[in-house]
């Protein structure tokens, strides 16, 4: 130990002392546990976004960020595997200020980042959270991936899974993972429906077989600017988390 | 060969600096140059024998004192030889900058010739408030040849702790070392270190350079390049704003 | 000491972070100057006499006394010159704690230490040595990039193995020479250091499209 390093304290152990005209750090808030409440009160609630490529999700989150924002406090960590792509996409359309999106780095693997190894995610969440102060609700969007990529519960409270019809109407009787386990299963693009000939009826039966009693809605955000039905069903697990009842 | 030298250089207490100590040994010869009425003094090595070689022991040590300003500069690039079987030849610079003191070292380029064994320790301290600008270049090996056993060794203490902290070794014993990790086959490499008031602007500087923000009070630009040319161009930039900093791309004895 | 509870440290599904970090092969994939296995080789060779050499020490400092972390995470940000490692390190120090904190009772080391500091102090909270710590730590750093190199280059990952594998009695011998020297005070530890890893580490940190965090 160097004489210019002073022993840290016991209860409170500090990387080093700052000199008052030392440059800034990069390691802040030493000696704060990780595992302390950053912000205090009740956590965001944390919703995960999954599905295929290509199938909506960021159009979703756009269009959630639009509806929800004026009512929620509300904040975005995306999972390109394209570092910022979704971010920017979000920027660009103005839905959601920068400060309240984060992008995080997946290493070629997004199913990696938001089940097997979770921590650049809950790190993100817990650094938005600390520097926005509370927040009601926290999107987690997935990079694109396939249909066994589902959330840990470790990251989120619950999980909306995105196909759309122009992956052929068989995509929910095939089931995997995000199809049949998710908590809420979005059938976006039906007005590709007619196109692609996709018969919707066929999805809504078979989502019905595989998913018993976990909700489906069907979405069209050319018609359906606002996202309205997954728009409020998040509504409905904010409010019943405020009034402290699980969602 | 053993030799050692020392540099001191204080405040002449009219806006001046003043020479209190210059002395030194061949290979280690120091000489006053630049002009009188500048408000810093600068010093020159001037090499007085052909080295270091293996089993050389060369001393430098600098001081600089509260307001004083000292720049040392070399006349030709030193040239680590391999000579006769010997432990390893070894440089060790010692420096002090008191506060409000000014220190710039630019010398020319290293170069580590085939079967040279060489080590240059530096270890510098700078009280806060003092400023340091320290550019070290070294070539791997003379002009087609392979490098020699080279290590450089670098402490830079700022203030009472520890700014920079450094070693590079480049030769045959060094595994790994013209690998893609360390200097991926470059033959050339500089770095300058800046600590206190001196300072560089961040970011990329050319394709295989940059310059970064230190944890604490100071900067380090480092740049590789196929020959020194490539890390003057990218380097010397860096170390302008005086009338003796080198002309980018100047020749060099490599 | 317990083999199994140094290979639960030492293995790449601890969810600690590492999957989204190269440890500086993204950079140089992308500079042309890893393309191969034996490139990768190379590249393995130099992290193991720089970065591997270092974190192994510091690690297994940490690891010896706990009360240093503090010196030993400022011995660290004099040792790493890019900001942009210096936040890639505390990144992963502060994910690995993450994970130490839900396994062992991790002594309170700050928030965010660098990486090497975060894995000695759960060395030491998992009853470890730091000879131990120090082999975790050195097969840490080739065996994440080296997974990279997998992923970001479709290498034959039989082909990586069998490098790694001869890398194995290297990695021994500096985590061995990591753990003789990490009672030395903070500025004698190793220093090694690799221009081309913070050069490229600054401009990986600007590229728009990335694939790895550092």
């Amino acid at each position: 130990m160097h004489p210019e390093h002073p022993e840290p304290h016991p209860e409170h152990p500090e990387p080093h002392e700052h000199g008052p005209d030392e440059v800034p750090h990069t390691h802040p808030d030493p000696g704060v546990d990780p595992h302390a409440p950053l912000t205090g009160g009740p956590r965001a609630l944390r919703i995960g976004i999954g599905g295929p490529v290509g199938s909506g999700k960021t159009a979703l989150v756009a269009a959630l960020c639009r509806t929800l924002g004026e009512q929620l406090r509300l904040a975005v960590v995306t999972n390109d595997i394209y570092t910022t792509e979704d971010a920017d996409f979000l920027l660009r359309n103005g839905v959601l200020p920068a400060e309240r999106i984060r992008a995080v780095e997946t290493g070629c693997c997004p199913h990696t980042a938001i089940r097997d190894d979770i921590s650049a995610n809950l790190d993100a969440v817990e650094d938005l959270e600390a520097s926005l102060g509370p927040l009601d609700l926290v999107l987690v969007e997935s990079g694109g991936d396939n249909l066994t990529a589902t959330f840990s519960k470790g990251l989120i409270d619950q999980q909306i899974f995105v196909v759309d019809v122009s992956g052929g109407d068989k995509v929910p009787r095939k089931g995997g993972p995000g199809v049949t386990t998710a908590d809420l299963l979005v059938i976006n693009k039906t007005d590709l429906a007619p196109l692609v000939g996709a018969d919707l009826s066929v999805m809504d039966r078979d989502a019905r077989a595989r998913r018993h009693e976990l909700p489906t809605v069907f979405l069209s955000l050319a018609e359906d600017k606002a996202a309205t039905p997954v728009a409020e069903w998040i509504r409905g697990l904010v409010a019943a988390r405020a009034a402290g009842t699980p969602g | 060969m053993r030799a050692e030298a020392r540099v001191a250089a204080e405040s002449d207490g009219r806006g001046g600096t003043r020479l209190t100590t210059l002395r030194g040994q061949s290979p280690l010869l120091l000489r006053r140059t630049g002009p009188r009425a500048s408000a810093g003094v600068t010093v020159h090595l001037v090499g007085g024998a052909a080295g270091p070689l293996r089993g050389d022991e060369l001393r430098l040590e600098i001081e600089v004192g509260p307001g004083a300003r000292l720049e040392l500069l070399s006349v030709a690039a030193q040239l680590a030889l391999p000579g006769r079987p010997a432990p390893a030849s070894r440089l060790t610079i010692t420096a002090t900058v008191a506060a409000g003191g000014t220190l710039r070292w630019l010398p020319e380029p290293l170069i580590a010739a085939a079967g040279c064994d060489h080590v240059a320790i530096t270890r510098v301290t700078v009280e806060t408030g003092g400023s340091l600008l320290w550019r070290d270049d070294l070539v791997c090996g003379r002009h087609g040849e392979d490098s020699g056993d080279f290590v450089a060794d670098t402490l830079v203490r700022y203030g009472g702790s520890t700014l920079y902290r450094h070693e590079l070794a480049v030769g045959p014993r060094a595994a790994g070392w013209s690998g893609p990790a360390i200097l991926g086959g470059a033959r050339a490499v500089g770095t300058v270190v800046t600590a206190g008031p001196e300072s560089m602007v961040p970011g990329a500087a050319g394709p295989d350079a940059a310059v970064m923000p230190l944890a604490g009070p100071g900067m380090l630009a480092t740049a590789t390049g196929a020959d020194i040319r490539h890390v003057r161009a990218a380097l010397d930039p860096f170390c302008a704003g005086h009338p003796t900093a080198r002309r980018p791309g100047a020749p060099v004895a490599a | 000491m317990s083999l199994a509870t140094l290979l639960l440290l030492a293995d790449g599904r601890l969810p600690s972070g590492g999957h989204a970090h190269s440890s500086g092969l993204e950079a140089q994939v992308s500079a042309g100057r890893v393309r191969s296995v034996e490139d990768l080789d190379g590249f393995l060779r130099g992290k193991l006499a720089t970065g591997a050499l270092v974190s192994a020490a510091f690690a297994a400092a940490a690891c010896g006394d706990v009360a240093r972390c503090a010196d030993l995470d400022a011995g660290l940000d004099a040792r790493t010159p890019s900001p942009a490692l210096r936040r890639a390190s505390r990144a992963q120090g502060r994910a690995l704690l993450r994970a130490g904190r839900a396994m062992w009772p991790v002594a309170a080391i700050g928030r965010e230490p660098h990486q090497p500091v975060a894995l000695g102090a759960l060395a030491a909270a998992a009853g470890l040595s730091p000879a131990e710590t120090a082999v975790a730590a050195a097969h840490g750093a080739i065996t994440g990039p080296a997974g990279a190199a997998v992923r970001l280059l479709g290498l034959d990952p039989y082909a990586v193995h069998a490098l790694l594998a001869r890398l194995a009695p290297e990695c021994d011998r500096i985590a061995e020479l990591a753990a003789k020297r990490s009672g030395d005070p903070v500025d004698d530890l190793p220093a090694a250091g690799a221009p081309l890893l913070d050069i490229g580490a600054e401009h990986h940190a600007t590229w728009e499209v990335r694939l790895f965090a550092s």
